[in-house]
């Protein structure tokens, strides 16, 4: 049976988990404890058979003492060593090190797997950055925990002088940021899952029903396809998707989504989904088109546009709608397009400037801010959400189309490409004559 | 002669690794972890070369950087600045500001130690 160089380790360690003496189980296995302390040292092989004999006095598996879990340690110390280009340890000893400190091995493989797993998550999340500052700064947390991990494995493992001293400190920090990164990764988990778990339900009924549409990709087929004749009908199956979305808790929460959903099927039956992906083949850019098609208002074949399902030929859009103070009221992100959960947006937005022009539709290419700068068609209208009467004023609605397009499509949309943000909390652009206020992101905001 | 920096960070773990890992090469470290107060802090003992991270309590590092270019004792400080945000643009107005060197977290320690001896050598 094949060995490694760390069996006398195991043999040791499973000795002492039943508390046997050296002196004994080399007497049973009839050996000189002598030999039993050079075996259990790893200065020693156990022939096969006297393995046999130790795992039968030690009642265990002979391969359990010969092979262990230590493949998946060197292979975790092997990776860390070759973490850092700068440090060359000496990987072809890592079985020496393995099996003379347990204790430091497995924690640098442990650390190792901590970074890994970390870094990872910042990489999913870092797409959220501009969602949120509370997740901006939450991330900041995990990015400073994880470089001081990193730092003092490097210097942990790195060679040179550690005095003792200086090793227990650099334990105890490890063990600190280890925590520390414990707490701000389950803090993340917890908000990232939110919208799936009741206790973390979001207490706004608008993002209470934000929450559920996101995770339908804003598709209701449980809406599509209703007899527009049969009130009834409508009404129940309104009814019975509300109850069965847990996260619509409040009376307010499920107000919202009746609204909303009972827009959804007159939006549907004005546009049935067969016939609307069909004209949307036909008819693609220009939503102006399909609402003459289908002699639709323009915000509804948005709307429409936004919440089919999306195939190869019609890629998801985004939509965004405000009423007349601003305030979002329907949010459908794409990546690299954020969208604010809290607060006031961007006022470059498309969106914003019809607003002011109620009844002409805008178009314009803008560029989101990032490490690769993404551009996106928005077309955005302005509307009376209601009929229009005498007695009060009219409620405006704004809403925008949202589509990611490449260089050469920007280059064919009317006027230059405007640069805007997501809001001004997480936005970087420092020269903005429409900052409300100080970025997170940039230092010396106007 | 011994090579003096100051580490401007407010995260003590980092600073103190980072504190362990130049004093190893020679340097004499002195750290500062208020961003309000680092501009004073710097000028009342100019060092060598200055270790300066972005987010700090009270002022960012941005902002004493800017201080410090504005000031003669300081305007050719030599400085490394460390950020946990490495997008194009922050870099850009760390160079705008006059930054020597600029990095990202996590770093290594070797890049640390060697970025300040080349910023200061001898």
């Amino acid at each position: 049976m094949t060995q490694s160089r760390l069996t006398g380790s195991r043999i040791r360690e499973r000795r002492l988990f039943l508390g046997h003496k050296q002196s004994a189980l080399a007497k049973a296995v009839g050996i000189s404890a002598a030999y039993l302390n050079l075996i259990e040292h790893n200065r020693r092989r156990a022939g096969s058979g006297l393995l046999d004999d130790l795992a039968r006095e030690l009642k265990t598996d002979p391969r359990s003492l010969s092979e262990g879990a230590e493949v998946a340690l060197l292979g975790a110390l092997r990776e860390a060593g070759q973490r850092l280009p700068e440090v060359t340890p000496e990987l072809h000893r890592s079985e020496d090190f393995a099996g003379r400190f347990p204790g430091w091995s497995a924690l640098v493989a442990a650390q190792h797997q901590r970074i890994r797993d970390l870094e990872h998550l910042v990489e999913a999340l870092s797409d959220r950055l501009t969602h949120d500052p509370e997740l901006a700064a939450s991330l900041h947390e995990v990015i400073s925990a994880v470089t001081a991990i990193r730092s003092t494995v490097g210097i942990l493992s790195g060679g040179g002088e550690v005095d003792a001293e200086w090793q227990s400190r650099f334990m105890r920090n490890m063990r600190d940021e280890g925590r520390r990164l414990s707490s701000a990764a389950q803090g993340l988990v917890e908000y990232l899952d939110a919208g799936a778990d009741q206790d973390m339900a979001p207490v706004v009924p608008g993002e209470e029903l934000a929450a559920y549409l996101d995770r339908r990709d804003h598709h209701l087929s449980e809406l599509e396809g209703l007899n527009a004749a049969d009130a009834q009908e409508i009404a129940a199956t309104i009814a019975a998707l509300i109850s069965q979305v847990g996260s619509l808790q409040t009376a307010a929460a499920k107000d919202v989504a009746r609204r909303q959903f009972q827009q959804y099927v007159e939006d549907a039956v004005a546009m049935p989904l067969p016939a609307f992906q069909a004209a949307r083949k036909d008819v693609t850019g220009d939503p102006s088109r399909l609402a003459a098609h289908f002699a639709q208002p323009l915000p509804s074949v948005m709307r429409r546009l936004a919440f089919v399902p999306p195939d190869a030929e019609a890629p998801p859009v985004g939509l965004v709608s405000c009423d007349g103070s601003g305030t979002l009221i329907l949010r459908k992100a794409l990546p690299g397009f954020a969208v604010p959960r809290f607060g006031a947006a961007c006022p470059y937005w498309p969106l914003y400037q019809a607003l002011s022009r109620p009844g002409h539709p805008l178009r314009a290419v803008v560029e989101m801010p990032g490490p690769t700068p993404r551009r996106f068609l928005c077309q955005a209208v302005c509307l009376p959400r209601e009929a229009l009467r005498f007695d009060v004023p009219p409620v405006f609605e704004a809403m925008m189309l949202i589509e990611p397009v490449d260089d050469a499509q920007a280059h064919g949309a009317d006027g230059p490409v405007l640069p805007v943000g997501s809001s001004c909390r997480v936005c970087p652009r420092s020269d903005c004559a429409a900052r409300r206020e100080a970025s997170l992101l940039s230092a010396n905001p106007a | 002669m011994t090579k003096r920096v100051l580490v401007i960070e407010d995260e003590p773990n980092i600073v103190e690794a980072i504190s362990f890992i130049l004093s190893r090469d020679g340097w004499a470290v002195a750290t500062h972890s208020d961003g309000e107060t680092a501009v004073q802090a710097v000028l009342d003992a100019v060092p060598d070369a200055l270790i300066l991270d972005v987010m700090l309590p009270g002022r960012s590092g941005y902002d004493i950087l800017h201080d410090l270019r504005a000031h003669d004792l300081t305007r050719r400080l030599p400085v490394l600045m460390l950020t946990a945000r490495g997008q194009r643009t922050d870099r850009e107005q760390a160079e705008r500001l006059g930054v020597n060197r600029f990095m990202t977290k996590p770093f290594s320690n070797a890049e640390v130690v060697d970025t300040l001896n080349e910023l200061v050598p001898g």
